[in-house]
């Protein structure tokens, strides 16, 4: 297929167009978040700053308990990422290899977990949460983001299991491997990849959720990175720009970076799970 | 209950059949089980306890014991002005989303799916939004739409286009302004979900057409959307679902104001909740946004479905 001069040249202009729309705010973050006090009160700013610094930066830590919140997300997210995956992985090999009651019943969850607004299921949580006195606890919390975290799970494993050839599998089962066996020695090592790039978007999405968090989580040296970062937002919503950029660019990190290594295994993950019924 | 019949049935099929080729029901459940009580406790359960919750008159810290109103809650629902307002405020932002986010997504998986150079380049920048907390998006766009140390502002004064205004304080701006970070918040995951189905239209099509001197609007309506449209159509209702649900970005930007103008439905059963303490009312609330949206949602694919058998 030949496409003519002119149409490449609109292409490359209009996806560069896409990447200046999507990139701008972010770059402005970075900016403000080293820009001194002085420049951001004034008129006329500019994209690099005059006078960068990192006071912003100083001020954010000693403004708001920023490391002890980014520890409770590490914390919470590491627990819903891993506890996710052990418990999603088995049940969806199930989904996957077979048509059975609890297999088709998980699929239809899967499905209307997502219909659901939050504060259907927040209400009772909290109230259940409330009588377990697990408010106001990341184990609480935890708990909560793994069952979050599970439907998505579900859906990028079940397209990594069905890309294991069950061939496999009954090889294995006629050279006299019990059904365990298979599963250990066989399946796993192949499910590896995905289940670590199943387990890293768990993290991610945990580290960024902010609703459960915000309910659930009552007293400042309990609350996680997103909690904390509204605080720097005044009663009357005004903020002191340069500490809100500072620590937002901050809490950003994590999550750019776990996004970076499994971006492509997402989009297959998902291509996975999509195409192949 | 149901669990129980359904395990005792499938031990017997399994002992029944002997060594199946796949012998699996009963160790099925052992599988399953690990995540299926979380998700009974934790999902499921509160799911139901939240209806319930709609035909109570709960409330946070009472002593008194709560008690059955029966649909008292939607009676008092039907007349509450406020709610509705907010309620057709939700379905302004989240048609107001979904429909360019859909379109956007489009044009850039199009983009992508060329053989563009620093396509890789692009394919990593385009899903940034995608891993960036909701709140720190809130907050990268506060700092956009500032009114002094904005750079919207700046950009509108550099090109002559007046000084610009504060842009979420303005009754009449802030909607727009902020469907506009709605979009740029969820086209990542449209985009790739787009993208992926892209990837999966037969090439071999696209050249038979081009061979048969189709041009490339032809070819896109003929083979490209044919292939698209199940996943177009899947991720269209998602993203309609999770942007009516949506919370943290309009929380951070303008916590439903200015005069309530941004007040989605779920900041509104939000503040009812934890703020107000009527847990009957707010799951009431709930309860009608799931109605509300099964319904748009049905009529919806129904409707693209009777298309399809149309074309």
């Amino acid at each position: 297929m030949k496409t003519g001069k002119g149409a490449r040249t609109g292409q490359y202009l209009a996806l560069l167009a896409y990447l200046v729309f999507l990139a701008f705010p972010f770059l402005w973050l970075i900016s403000t978040a080293f820009k001194p006090a002085r420049e951001l009160a004034g008129l006329h700013p500019t994209w690099i700053p005059k006078d960068p610094t990192l006071a912003n930066f100083r001020q954010a830590f000693d403004e708001q308990p920023l490391l002890h919140a980014a520890l409770n997300s590490l914390l919470a997210a590491l627990g819903a990422a891993v506890i996710a995956v052990l418990i999603a992985t088995p049940m969806a090999y199930v989904m996957a290899r077979h048509r059975t009651l609890p297999a088709r019943a998980a699929t239809g969850w899967v499905v209307v977990s997502q219909a659901f607004p939050f504060v259907l299921v927040i209400i009772p949580l909290f109230l259940v949460l409330k009588n377990l006195r697990l408010i106001n606890s990341l184990p609480g919390l935890t708990m909560v983001y793994v069952v979050w975290a599970l439907p998505f799970a579900l859906w990028m494993l079940v397209g990594y299991v069905r890309a294991v050839p069950p061939e496999l599998e009954e090889a294995a089962a006629v050279d006299g491997a019990g059904r365990a066996r298979t599963l250990v020695s066989i399946t796993a090592p192949l499910l590896a990849p995905g289940i670590v790039a199943t387990a890293l978007f768990a993290f991610i999405s945990a580290w960024n959720e902010f609703f459960f968090a915000l309910v659930l989580l009552k007293t400042p040296e309990k609350q996680t990175l997103p909690v904390v970062l509204t605080h720097f937002i005044g009663a009357e919503g005004v903020a002191d720009l340069g500490p809100l950029a500072a620590a937002a660019f901050l809490a950003t990190l994590p999550s750019l970076v776990v996004f970076a290594i499994i971006q492509k295994r997402i989009t297959g993950g998902m291509l996975a799970g999509a195409v192949k019924s | 209950m149901t669990l129980a019949t359904a395990t005792r049935r499938s031990v017997k099929q399994a002992s029944g059949r002997g060594r199946d080729r796949r012998p699996v029901d009963h160790g099925a459940w052992f599988l399953v089980l690990p995540a299926l009580i979380p998700i009974l406790v934790l999902s499921v359960g509160p799911l139901l306890y939240g209806i319930a919750l709609a035909f109570t008159d709960s409330q946070s810290g009472r002593t008194t014991a709560t008690q059955w109103i029966g649909v008292l809650n939607f009676q008092d629902l039907l007349h509450d002005t406020l709610f509705w307002d907010s309620f057709r405020i939700g379905l302004l932002w989240a048609v107001g989303v979904t429909v360019p986010q859909f379109l956007l997504a489009l044009g850039l998986a199009l983009l992508l799916n060329q053989e563009l150079r620093f396509r890789w380049l692009a394919r990593a920048l385009a899903i940034i939004p995608w891993a960036m907390p909701e709140v720190v998006v809130g907050i990268m766009w506060r700092l956009v739409y500032n009114p002094d140390a904005g750079i919207l502002n700046e950009t509108l004064r550099d090109l002559g286009l007046g000084d610009g205004r504060d842009w979420l304080s303005g009754l009449g701006t802030v909607l727009p302004a902020v469907i506009v970070v709605g979009v740029w918040a969820g086209m990542p995951q449209t985009t790739v979900a787009l993208l992926a189905g892209l990837q999966n239209t037969p090439r071999e099509l696209h050249e038979a057409a081009a061979m048969d001197g189709a041009g490339a609007w032809r070819r896109f309506l003929t083979v490209t959307w044919p292939a698209l449209r199940p996943v177009a159509l899947t991720i269209t209702a998602l993203n309609f679902i999770w942007n009516f649900n949506s919370f943290a970005l309009v929380y951070v930007l303008t916590n439903g104001g200015p005069g309530g103008r941004t007040r989605l439905p779920m900041l509104f059963a939000y503040e009812e909740a934890f703020r107000y303490g009527q847990f009957g009312y707010a799951a009431a609330m709930g309860c009608v946004m799931v109605a509300v949206i099964s319904v748009i949602l049905a009529v919806y694919l129904v409707g693209r479905l009777r298309g399809d058998e149309n074309a």
